[in-house]
C-alpha cells in the first residue's frame, strides 16, 4: 500500500498538452497552448493574473471541456487517456488529482473522513457497490483498514496525525492546505495539479510545503502546480512554463526562465519606463 | 449594554410601536347615531401597547446582555447535555417502543397513536436519507409515500397478490419513480430542486386524481386487502386456518393491530439500520461528502450522478414501503392522504430533528405526531401551541434537536462535530 520508495527515473512524458484552445464567448482564455510534463518532475506554470492559468488547469482536471486541442494523459503500458473528452469524475480515475486555489475540504467532516472519501472509488468496488457491504458480505473490512492505512500515511506525511478525528473545517489554514494534498494523494494519482498551493502561507509553512511537494516527487507522482510565490516555484520546479494573456510565452528550466526576457516583460510590463522597472525589480 | 444605551434602545422600539399603532388602533372608524361614519379616538390603548413594547424590549436587551457571546467551535452545554442522555435515550426509547403493546394501560387508541408516529419516524428516517445525508432538499416526498400505497392497492385489487410480495413491489417501484425525478433534477440545486420536487409530488397526486380507471380518482381504493400473519388472516372466525385458531388464542380484533405495530416498528427499525450501515460505508460518506462540497466530489473522482440517484433511490424506496404499510392498515386510500401538507410535516420532523440524525427524527417525531394527538383536546388552539412550540425549538436550537453530527470513523474517540461546521447542502 505504501507508495514504492526511492525516485524513479525521470523519463518520458506524462501530460501532453495540444494546442489547447478556451474560449467563453467572444473571450479567449487560453490560445493555442501546447506543452509537455515529464514524468517524475515538477512543472510549474506561472503568470501574471488573468494569463490563464486556472483555466488551463480546469480544462486538464476537467471542470472546463476545451474549445479545441487535445488534452492526453500518458500512461505506461497503455494507450493515453484522452482527457479533453473525458467528464470531471473519469480524469480523477485516470490518475489526475488537483487541489483547488480557494480550499475545497468537506469541512464538517474529520481529516480522516475526508481522506476516505478520496479513495470512494476503491472501497466502493470493495463493498459490491453498496449491497454486500448492508448484508456484511465482503471483502470490505480488510479493504478499509488498508485505505486508513494509506489515509494515515499521508496524515503522518503532511504532519495532521494528530489531528485526524478533528473536523476538517476546525483546522487552521496551513492545515487545511496540507489537508487538501494529502486527500488527493489519496486518489493515488499519476498526476498532483495543484492550484496555488503555498497562496497565504507564511516562510516557514512555504518552506514545508516545499519540502512535502518534493517528497510526494521522490515517492513517483509527477506535479503540476501552478504557483505565485516565485521562491517556492524556482527552488523546486524543475520545469517551468510561463503564459501571458492565454499563450505559451516560455518553457524551460527555472534559471533560463528567470533570465528570460519575454517573461520578465510580460511580468512588468513592455514598454514601461526604465524607472518603473527598477522599482519594481 | 450601559443602562443608558438599553433605554434608549427601547424608546426607539416604543416609537416604531407608536408609528404602528398610532393608526392600527389608536384611530377608529364607527357608524355613529345618525349612521355616519364617527372617529373615534383610543389612545390609552395604544400607550398600553407602547409601554408593553418598551418593557419588553427592556427585558430582552437586559436578558441578552446577561450572557456574554464567546465564539467557539465546541459543542455547546445544551449540546453536550443532550448528548450525555442521548447515550441511554435511544435504547430506552427503543425498549420503550418494543414493550409499548404489553404495558398496562395500553389500549387500542395508544397502539394506534403508536403506528401513526411509527410510520412518520420510517418516513422521516427514508427523507432524511435524502435530506440530511446527501443534502438535496425534497419536498415531494410524499409522492414515494402515495406511490407505494397505490401499488400496493393496486398489486392487491387486480392480481390478488399478497402483502408480503407486494411490499418488495412497491419499494421497488417507489425507488424507481425515484430514479426517474432524480435524473432531470441532478442538475439543479437548492431552491430550484425544492421546486422540481414539490411539482412531482403534485404531479402524481394530480395523476391519482385524475386517472379514474385504475386508481378510482377521487373515490380512492377501499377494501384493500389486509395483512396476514404469513399466510394466517386475522378474524374472529376461529377457524384453524386463521391466526387465532392456529395459535389456539382467543380471537379478538387487538390482535392485528398488534401485529400492524410490530410490522411497522420493523420496517422503521429496517431503515435505520441500513442507514446506520451506509453511513459507516464509502456511499454513505460519499453522500455527506456531497452536502458538504459537490465539486470537490468530482476532483475526486466520485461520479455525482449515480451517487445523487442512489440516495434519491433508497429514500423512495423507504417512503413506498411506508405507502404500502399504510395502505394495508387503512384498507382505503384516495389522493387526499397525499397532499403537499404530507410532505411538509415529514420535512418539518426531518428538519426539526436535526440534518442527518437518527435519534433527532425519531424524538421529532414523536413530538410532532405524538404532540399533536395529545393536545386534540386544545381543538382550534392546537394549531398555534404547534406553531409556537416549532418557533421556539428552532430558535433555542436552530440546527433541530440534535444538531451535531457523529463522525462515521476514528483513529482515537469519537468526538461530535459542532453543527456549525456542517455543511447543510445546496440541493
Amino acid at each position: 500500500m505504501a507508495p514504492d520508495s526511492g525516485r524513479p527515473a525521470p523519463g518520458g512524458v506524462i501530460l501532453e498538452v495540444d494546442g489547447l484552445t478556451m474560449r467563453f464567448g467572444g473571450l479567449t482564455a487560453v490560445s493555442h497552448v501546447s506543452f509537455t510534463a515529464a514524468r517524475g518532475e515538477i512543472t510549474a506554470v506561472i503568470g501574471p493574473n488573468g494569463a490563464g492559468k486556472t483555466t488551463l488547469f480546469n480544462c486538464i482536471t476537467g471542470f472546463y471541456r476545451p474549445s479545441s486541442g487535445a488534452i492526453r494523459l500518458h500512461r505506461p503500458g497503455g494507450p493515453p487517456a484522452e482527457l479533453h473528452g473525458l467528464p470531471g469524475y473519469r480524469i480523477a480515475r485516470a490518475g489526475v488529482a488537483r487541489t483547488f486555489q480557494n480550499i475545497r475540504l468537506f469541512p464538517g467532516m474529520t481529516a480522516l473522513e475526508n481522506l476516505l472519501v478520496a479513495q470512494h472509488n476503491k472501497l466502493m468496488a470493495a463493498t459490491g457497490f453498496g449491497i454486500g457491504a448492508v448484508l456484511g458480505l465482503s471483502r470490505y473490512p480488510r479493504a478499509e483498514r488498508e485505505a486508513i492505512g494509506l489515509a494515515r500515511h499521508w496524515l503522518s506525511a503532511t504532519n495532521l496525525l494528530d489531528r485526524a478525528d478533528d473536523p476538517a473545517g476546525a483546522l487552521p489554514y496551513g492545515a487545511q492546505r496540507r489537508l487538501e494534498i494529502a486527500r488527493a494523494m489519496c486518489t493515488e494519482p499519476a498526476l498532483l495539479c495543484l492550484d496555488e498551493p503555498a497562496a497565504g502561507l507564511n516562510p516557514r509553512e512555504s518552506e514545508e510545503l516545499a519540502r512535502l511537494l518534493l517528497d510526494i516527487r521522490g515517492q513517483g507522482t509527477s506535479l503540476l502546480l501552478i504557483e505565485h510565490d516565485m521562491g517556492v516555484v524556482m527552488t523546486i520546479s524543475d520545469r517551468v512554463v510561463v503564459l501571458d494573456h492565454g499563450k505559451l510565452i516560455a518553457d524551460g528550466a527555472p534559471a533560463a526562465i528567470r533570465a528570460d526576457q519575454k517573461v520578465i516583460a510580460a511580468y512588468l510590463g513592455e514598454g514601461e519606463e526604465d524607472e518603473d522597472l527598477e522599482v519594481e525589480a | 449594554m450601559s443602562p443608558a444605551a438599553a433605554i434608549r434602545d427601547a424608546a426607539i422600539a416604543a416609537a416604531v410601536a407608536f408609528g404602528l399603532f398610532a393608526m392600527l388602533v389608536g384611530l377608529r372608524t364607527e357608524i355613529g347615531p345618525q349612521s355616519n361614519l364617527i372617529l373615534r379616538q383610543r389612545w390609552a390603548a395604544v400607550a398600553i401597547l407602547c409601554a408593553i413594547v418598551f418593557l419588553g424590549r427592556l427585558l430582552i436587551t437586559w436578558w441578552l446582555g446577561r450572557r456574554a457571546l464567546r465564539p467557539t467551535t465546541a459543542a455547546g452545554p445544551w449540546t453536550a447535555r443532550l448528548q450525555q442522555a442521548g447515550r441511554l435515550f435511544a435504547p430506552a426509547m427503543l425498549a420503550l417502543a418494543l414493550l409499548l403493546p404489553v404495558l398496562p394501560g395500553v389500549g387500542r387508541y395508544e397502539l394506534d397513536v403508536g403506528i401513526l408516529v411509527l410510520t412518520y419516524v420510517m418516513l422521516g428516517w427514508g427523507l432524511n436519507i435524502v435530506v440530511g445525508l446527501a443534502g438535496l432538499l425534497d419536498l415531494g416526498y410524499v409522492a414515494f409515500y402515495a406511490i407505494g400505497a397505490y401499488s400496493y392497492a393496486i398489486f392487491a385489487q387486480y392480481f390478488g397478490l399478497s402483502f408480503w410480495i407486494c411490499l418488495p413491489i412497491a419499494g421497488i417501484l417507489a425507488a424507481f419513480w425515484g430514479v426517474l425525478l432524480g435524473f432531470p433534477v441532478l442538475r439543479l440545486r437548492g431552491d430550484y430542486l425544492a421546486i422540481v420536487t414539490l411539482a412531482f409530488g403534485e404531479i402524481i397526486r394530480v395523476v391519482l386524481l385524475n386517472w379514474t380507471e385504475l386508481t378510482g380518482g377521487p373515490n380512492g381504493i377501499s377494501g384493500i386487502p389486509r395483512p396476514t400473519f404469513f399466510g394466517l388472516p386475522f378474524n374472529a372466525s376461529g377457524d384453524p386456518d386463521s391466526f387465532a385458531g392456529f395459535f389456539g388464542l382467543e380471537p379478538s380484533p387487538s390482535h392485528r393491530v398488534i401485529f400492524l405495530y410490530y410490522l411497522i416498528f420493523a420496517l422503521a427499525l429496517l431503515t435505520n439500520w441500513v442507514t446506520l450501515r451506509l453511513r459507516r460505508q464509502p456511499l454513505g460518506r460519499a453522500w455527506e461528502a456531497l452536502r458538504e462540497d459537490e465539486i470537490a466530489c468530482r476532483a475526486l473522482g466520485i461520479n455525482i450522478t449515480t451517487t445523487k440517484l442512489t440516495a434519491f433511490a433508497l429514500g423512495a424506496m423507504f417512503g413506498g414501503f411506508a405507502g404500502a404499510f399504510f395502505a394495508t392498515r387503512q384498507a382505503f386510500i384516495s389522493p387526499e392522504s397525499f397532499t403537499f401538507i404530507e410532505s411538509a410535516i415529514i420535512l418539518a420532523i426531518v428538519v426539526l430533528g436535526g440534518l442527518g440524525s437518527q435519534v433527532g427524527v425519531a424524538v421529532a417525531a414523536l413530538v410532532m405526531i405524538g404532540g399533536f394527538e395529545v393536545f386534540r383536546g386544545l381543538d382550534e388552539w392546537r394549531m398555534l401551541v404547534f406553531g409556537g412550540a416549532m418557533v421556539v425549538i428552532m430558535v433555542l436550537r436552530p440546527r433541530g434537536l440534535v444538531g451535531t453530527r457523529t463522525p462515521s470513523i476514528a483513529l482515537g474517540k469519537r468526538r461530535a462535530i459542532s453543527g456549525d461546521l456542517v455543511g447543510e447542502g445546496h440541493g
